[in-house]
């Protein structure tokens, strides 16, 4: 059947904040969905609170919405846009559940609109884990062993006929949350409390344990006639027991024989079918038995899953393209293949290479969460790697994650064979270098298998890349056919060189000089078929490039990796803007990027993809190819976050021309002496600091420059290991918790700055071109100072800036930017305490609010910022309409109010004692994502912010409040009006004095310190019966903070509002009241055409 | 041409319950430090890849086709069809899960010669038995590893398939022109005939499974395991023939059906084949062909074959059903094809009436299968038994199943 001619307009959701297991993948997925409806001439209303999406782009809806993805603003959109038909199949568990919400409440049936993509009735069959089981044993496959329970007692009972361990695993939740393995019946009770929470239907599935078989994924897609393909198989190299995205996972299945493999293909046919999936695609998860090839289907995803993102990078057939394509009536086989052009996509790809993803953790951030792997997704990104074996795209891989210890090393070991075999029982990151080691030391294939259960095929290839490593490093000669060996096993020239002994850039030298480079193959699905017309190039040792001449100037971007905190999305958005940019501009444009999560690693994105690691080796290796074929303007380094800057002076040092600002005027913003110097021609000033090397010498210059300071290792990113210290006391205890990290000391000092309490924070976005500083955005920061900007909400325009401020933010930005000598973008960190303004930090590349400034205020720095880098002027781009003639330092007074809100992942980290992670915001960075909210004034829009969060803030019910001292003050104001908006208020003892004093009124309740016996109930226990409903807290000194850490922990587990400052408070307070008639929505475009009329 | 090599000897240890003993038992043949000699592959026009021995050392020559299976080696090797070419698998690691005995297509490797990028070192599965390197080398079955294998498969894909051989060994050490000179020599594709070399010699039957509806004649043309399984399991005795069996002798069987098997080999070149079958057409005896089968129903029909520049050969090939409208991922293997309009009903032009297509390749409108309009005869190109490949296409043996049992009451109709 070709296309529906019934469906006009369709509402396509998205998947809301980047957190743990539904990241930018979805951005992927929901950008291809779009792209294509368009073209198909749908018109495409689109809602996402995710401003750093690049689905979000005006450009690529209709209607764009960035509004909270719950029923209630859907209806409005609904009820505003009248839409055909909902494509909720790509915004990831988020947007499936908001459809089976609308299904629900009537209201697809009130406004007569059809769920395309996946019925209500395959949804649910896919998603209600008793519905799927009966459906997986009519179908003639097993499931495990499992009950439904609904009470904790339930579970309790079931488990003594299934034994122990025994997973547990929620309904209709994603990315595993609240699933795990229980080993005994206390870890069942908690386990079962966690999951029958997070279970929209308040039910968990306990199964019998299936730990240590292996396990394997099929990406299905199934059109209206029952045409079914599999795109890809994918294997767990990790096997049952550790979420799929946390495995090391390879494409396609190494270890399975034919005959297996077609039985795992009838199995999915038979339930896509059974399903009744027939305009899109799904997932399913098997797991086999190593020992009698017994199979198991785990679950399967009604939609387009993170694994399928990974699918269509691995194979180059587009599973979120497709399925839009099939939503809307097409077949298969009326779909072309996109990168033959001429063979259709009813096929099944056949890859002739080998695919290995690889997760990247950050339990660095969270030092107290358990960093033992389950079923519960704890990876913050991933890396993808090809090559044409398995050895070559696991080293590149792991060489991807861009961590230290990552790789594969042959440096000392000094734990045994035993100790390290005891070690990779337990799955942890990192585990896959683990058993490297003890292969090294002597451990046998089986002792490994024995104590990971990894598939000896996978453990084998590791022995061989030891063997290798053994070669190299006792050939006589580094010569041709030795460096070949190690090339074509994915050795980097780093670990080639840490094999002889000598530099990195020594082997590149001796590799180029033995005419030993790499070539560039072609992801064609075909394994070489059919004439491949997409440029989808990797990298390996073989004979015969296929990168093709061009007569085009080509511009090199570099992306930005594995997503970590800190580094997400956003960059792939700079990265794809700037494509666009300069694609448009008539440049040929050459991505090089890791992730296969992104826009940017999407073959239509740029002219060329290259999927390679973002190291300097593996840059140089592409564009050294890419000069052979034409003409090479130069690379772009600032927008792939601190992974593509750092690679700047390796590649000016070869000679490669960086385009915009220069590594040098890179080192001016960096080095902090340099800077200095800077802020002091441009008459400007940093809080004061200092460093020191050890606490005797901190506390000198804390004392000298005054308390509180900020205080930081030098030469550390992200934040990491950056606190405020308020006194002597805690700067010793923080030099005891640093102790032993080796991250003081002489040549890397500790950074002291002098804290500016209660200072307002400023962050701006400008670009310059040399001769013009254009503003995008100056965005207010609602938590004081100390609070790192990417955890920290934030409005645009600033809500309490008058015109003089913003004027000397603006000449301080321009200052910075001429100092420094910036070609392009620069972010500018600014604070104002007592009527001063205070420079932080700049940086002069991409910032993570470069998308929220364009969705805020329609302005597109990214875009504006690639073409400056190839010597276009910002004169130039006003001229031509590519920017707005008023930047963004004034804001009309009639425009909307938009505000960035982060979302923190803290419910996903436990303790290894099952509790949470301790959740106050500080100047170390650690949120996954965030939201915007845009509404005409600021509270409408904050609250929208709250709502997109985490839900948003209950209009009655109990408040709890305790604050440290210098809060208490602070409080009184929010919490009158709180109580006369009818809030009920509870308090600890010292805040409810204060409180009562003032006049309102408190019920005091024990601290969780202070209980008196198992029947005092604390607050700790009140929060755990539900009796409390938003809560406040701010962290005080040391004595309360183990308290604080209980209630904040307690809250967090309870998914209530939590407020850890004053100011996120007020705001919260004073949105209240706009609330309480719902909300209207606006789309981006709306607001555009508002814009145009106010200019 | 090797024989009487049937890997029969191997019982597999079924009480072997983990993985782990099961690898020991078949772990490693070699390793990198022990590095195997070099090979070199060299094509009709003269292009040449150097690489590393792989299974038997020494010299074999014939036609260089490239399959682009992802699993099920063991069967590709084993599937007869292959007799007579060298072999390139585009899926760079293969061996992985060893060799067992349950997965023969038939009693031993066809293969002329093996093309991998990367063997496994060790087999891994609980099935395995032993490893594909041993297997080869017990079969002597020469092979290269360790080259450019996508660099041939363009190289094929554009030039088409060629004369190849594999040099190992002492041969190895031969001059280049020398190597070429043999390549030259070897015997082309076109106009071959290999059916003798692959049948089975003695007849030999399968009783049916379950109930039986009445025997199915196979000429062995190549036929597969997998293949007599299905029929068996149709309710069908089978009869397997040498491909050697005349006319008479088939009808004096008094078989239910016929049905023609794949196979090596030019159809263009199997004249004798294609007159039995008109024979037996003649006779009203229902027919089925896979392949090889297809192309000499096609030409029995009186339609030409024709070489296809590369063939068609892995486990994901788009054909489209015509009758149903919808599209089977099917199992390949031929390297030509029958020479008909896709659209349209046809006149067959021996006199058997009219002829439609009712398959089609979506990849690129290669005739995949054939349906009489007026006997009771179908076939096709592609492989509905897969081994290796998906299960799409089973449904086709109980197609002919159906025909038979409708033709049977039809006579038994007549009859009263």
């Amino acid at each position: 059947m070709p296309k529906r001619d019934d469906i006009n307009s369709v509402l396509v959701i998205g998947s809301g904040p980047i957190v743990i297991g539904q990241a930018c993948e979805f951005d992927y997925s929901g950008t291809q969905a779009c792209r294509v409806l368009r073209e198909e001439g749908v018109r495409v209303i689109l809602v996402n609170s995710n401003p750093a999406t690049i689905m979000t782009d005006p450009d690529f809806a209709d209607a764009t919405y960035i509004e909270p993805i719950t029923a209630e603003i859907l209806e409005t959109i609904i009820q505003k846009e009248r839409p055909d038909a909902i494509l909720p199949t790509l915004g990831g568990q988020t947007a499936l559940n908001a459809a089976i919400q609308l299904h629900e409440r009537g209201i697809l049936e009130k406004y007569d609109v059809e769920l395309i993509g996946a019925s209500f009735d395959a949804i649910n069959k896919g998603e209600d884990r008793m519905i799927f089981k009966q459906l997986v044993l009519d179908a003639g496959a097993n499931v495990a062993r499992s009950f439904i329970a609904r009470t904790v007692e339930e579970a309790v009972g079931y488990a003594d006929d299934l034994g122990y361990p025994l997973v547990v695993r929620p309904s209709f939740t994603m990315g595993g949350l609240g699933s795990g393995f229980a080993y005994t019946e206390v870890e069942l009770r908690r386990i079962v409390t966690d999951g029958l929470h997070h279970s929209p239907t308040t039910e968990v599935l306990l199964e019998e344990s299936i730990l240590g078989w292996k396990e394997y994924e099929l990406e299905m897609m199934r059109d209206t006639a029952d045409n079914t393909v599999v795109v890809c198989s994918i294997e767990n190299v990790d096997p049952v027991g550790v979420h799929t995205g946390d495995s090391i996972t390879v494409a396609p299945a190494l270890t399975l024989t034919d005959r297996e493999f077609q039985h795992l293909r009838d199995i999915s046919i038979d339930i896509i079918r059974a399903v009744g999936v027939d305009t899109g695609g799904c997932n399913i998860q098997f797991a086999i038995n190593p020992a009698d090839g017994r199979v198991i289907v785990i679950e399967m995803n009604p939609r387009v899953s993170r694994s399928s993102a990974l699918a269509s990078k691995a194979t180059g057939f587009p599973i979120a393209k497709i399925a839009a394509k099939l939503a809307i009536g097409y077949r298969l086989d009326e779909i072309p293949n996109d990168i033959t052009g001429v063979t259709p996509a009813s096929f099944e790809p056949t890859l002739d290479y080998v695919v290995v993803k690889v997760p990247r953790f950050a339990f660095e951030k969270f030092p107290a969460a358990d960093p033992r792997l389950s079923t519960t997704m704890k990876s913050v990104g991933e890396a993808m790697a090809i090559g044409r074996s398995y050895a070559s795209a696991l080293q590149k891989a792991l060489r991807s994650l861009e961590k230290r210890g990552s790789s594969f090393h042959w440096g000392e070991e000094t734990r045994t064979v035993d100790e390290l075999l005891a070690a990779a029982e337990i799955p942890t990151d990192g585990r896959i270098v683990t058993v490297q080691q003890a292969l090294r030391r002597g451990a046998t294939i089986d002792q490994v298998f024995a104590a990971t259960k990894i598939d000896p095929w996978f453990i084998d290839q590791i022995m061989l890349i030891n063997e290798i490593a053994d070669q190299v490093a006792a050939a006589d000669r580094l010569d041709r056919d030795v460096m070949i060996l190690a090339k074509d096993h994915g050795f980097s020239d780093a670990q080639i060189g840490e094999l002889r002994g000598f530099g990195e850039a020594d082997v590149r030298t001796v590799r180029h000089i033995l005419g030993v480079r790499p070539v560039f193959k072609t992801v064609d699905t075909c394994a070489g078929e059919f004439p491949a017309l997409t440029p989808y190039h990797y990298s390996s040792y073989d004979d015969e490039t296929e990168v093709a001449r061009s007569d085009r100037r080509k511009v090199v971007i570099l992306g930005s990796g594995p997503n970590r905190i800190g580094q997400g999305v956003e960059f792939d958005y700079s990265c794809v803007h700037a494509s666009f940019a300069l694609s448009e501009a008539g440049y040929e444009t050459i991505m090089i990027n890791c992730n296969p999560e992104t826009v940017s690693t999407d073959y239509d994105t740029s002219d060329r993809l290259y999927f390679e690691p973002l190291t300097l080796e593996d840059v140089l290796e592409v564009i050294y190819a890419e000069s052979q074929s034409g003409e090479l303007v130069g690379v772009v380094v600032q927008l792939g976050g601190q992974t593509a800057l750092s690679l700047a002076r390796g590649l000016e040092a070869a000679g490669i021309p960086i385009l915009g600002t220069t590594p040098d005027a890179i080192d001016l913003a960096e080095e902090r002496g340099l800077f200095s110097k800077i802020l002091d021609d441009a008459g400007l000033l940093a809080p004061r600091n200092g460093t020191a090397i050890d606490f005797s010498g901190a506390v000198v210059v804390a004392e000298e420059i005054g308390y509180p300071v900020l205080v930081r290792p030098s030469y550390v990113l992200g934040g990491r290991g950056m606190e405020i210290v308020y006194d002597s006391l805690s700067l010793a205890d923080y030099f005891a918790r640093m102790a032993g990290q080796g991250i003081i000391g002489a040549g890397h000092p500790l950074l002291v700055d002098r804290f500016l309490d209660d200072a307002i924070e400023i962050d701006v976005d400008a670009i310059y071109d040399g001769h013009e500083l254009y503003i995008g955005g100056v965005m207010e920061h609602i938590e004081e100072a100390g609070i790192h900007s990417g955890d920290s909400s934030c409005t645009l325009p600033p809500v309490t800036l008058g015109r003089a401020e913003i004027d000397r933010v603006r000449e301080a930005t321009l200052g910075i930017a001429r100092g420094i000598g910036v070609r392009g973008l620069l972010n500018v960190q600014f604070a104002i305490g007592a009527g001063v303004l205070y420079v932080l930090e700049a940086n002069p590349r991409a910032s993570r609010t470069v998308p929220f400034v364009a969705k805020a205020l329609g302005i597109t720095l990214a875009k504006a910022a690639a073409l400056i880098m190839v010597g276009t002027t910002i004169a130039e781009l006003k001229a031509d309409g590519k920017l707005p003639l008023i930047d963004g330092s004034r804001v009309p007074i009639e425009s909307p109010v938009a505000v960035k809100e982060a979302v923190l992942p803290f419910n996903r980290f436990r303790t290894p004692d099952g509790l949470v992670v301790d959740s106050i915001l500080g100047p170390e960075m650690r949120s996954t994502g965030e939201v915007m909210g845009i509404d005409r004034d600021f509270p409408r829009a904050f609250a929208k912010s709250q709502l997109a969060a985490y839900g948003g803030i209950p209009l009655s019910g109990t408040v709890f409040v305790s604050v440290s001292d210098r809060d208490k003050r602070a409080i009184i104001l929010p919490m009158l009006r709180l109580q006369q908006l009818g809030y009920e208020i509870t308090a600890t003892i010292g805040t409810a004095e204060v409180l009562q004093r003032n006049g309102i009124r408190a019920r005091v309740v024990t601290k969780f310190s202070e209980k008196a016996g198992e029947d005092d109930v604390s607050i700790v226990e009140l929060i755990r019966r539900e009796e409390i409903q938003i809560v406040i807290n701010t962290p005080g000194g040391s004595s309360a903070r183990a308290d604080g850490y209980e209630i904040r922990a307690a809250a967090v587990a309870g998914d209530l509002p939590l407020f850890t400052t004053i100011a996120e408070l007020s705001a919260a307070v004073a949105s209240i009241d706009s609330i309480r008639d719902g909300f209207e929505v606006t789309s981006l475009q709306e607001y555009a055409m508002e814009r145009t009329a106010l200019r | 041409m090797p024989d009487s090599t049937a890997p029969d000897q191997a019982v597999p240890d079924r009480s072997v319950p983990t993985p782990a003993v099961a690898i020991a038992a078949v772990t490693a043949t070699f390793s990198v430090t022990n590095v195997p000699g070099p090979a070199v592959l060299v094509l009709e026009d003269g292009r040449r890849f150097v690489g590393r021995s792989y299974g038997s050392e020494g010299q074999t020559l014939g036609e260089i086709v490239f399959a682009t299976g992802m699993t099920g080696y063991q069967e590709t090797l084993t599937d007869p069809s292959y007799a007579g070419q060298i072999v390139l698998m585009t899926a760079p690691h293969i061996g992985n899960t060893g060799m067992n005995d349950e997965d023969m297509e038939s009693r031993q490797i066809w293969v002329a010669g093996l093309i991998v990028r990367e063997p496994a070192r060790i087999a891994s599965n609980f099935r395995a038995t032993r490893t594909l390197d041993d297997e080869l080398d017990v079969q002597g079955i020469v092979g290269i590893r360790g080259i450019d294998t996508r660099a041939v498969t363009r190289h094929i894909r554009s030039k088409g398939a060629m004369k190849s051989g594999v040099f190992s060994g002492d041969p190895f050490g031969l001059s280049d022109s020398e190597q070429l000179e043999r390549v030259l020599s070897g015997a082309a594709m076109r106009g071959r005939n290999l059916s003798l070399e692959v049948s089975t010699v003695e007849p030999f039957s399968i009783a049916a499974r379950g109930e039986r509806i009445g025997s199915v004649a196979v000429l062995d043309l190549g036929v597969k395991t997998s293949t007599l399984t299905y029929l068996a399991e149709r309710g069908f005795e089978v009869l397997v023939l040498p491909q050697s069996v005349t006319a008479e002798h088939v009808l004096s069987l008094k078989p239910s059906a016929l049905f023609f098997s794949n196979g090596p080999g030019d159809p263009a070149a199997s004249d004798a084949h294609v007159t039995l079958l008109q024979e037996v057409l003649r006779a009203g005896i229902p027919y089925f062909g896979i392949c090889f089968g297809n192309q000499l129903l096609g030409r029995a029909l009186g339609f030409r074959t024709y070489k296809l520049p590369f063939g068609h050969r892995g486990i994901n090939q788009p054909v489209l059903d015509k009758t149903t409208g919808r599209v089977e991922i099917t199992s390949q293997n031929h390297g030509f094809a029958v020479d008909m309009p896709i659209h349209g009903i046809h006149d067959s032009r021996s006199g058997f009436g009219r002829v439609e297509v009712s398959h089609y390749s979506l990849n690129d409108q290669v005739v995949e299968g054939i349906r009489c309009l007026d006997i009771n005869a179908f076939s096709v190109q592609y492989h509905p038994e897969a081994a290796a490949g998906p299960h799409d296409a089973n449904h086709l043996f109980d197609r002919f199943r159906d025909v038979v049992l409708a033709s049977q009451s039809a006579v038994a109709g007549e009859t009263k």
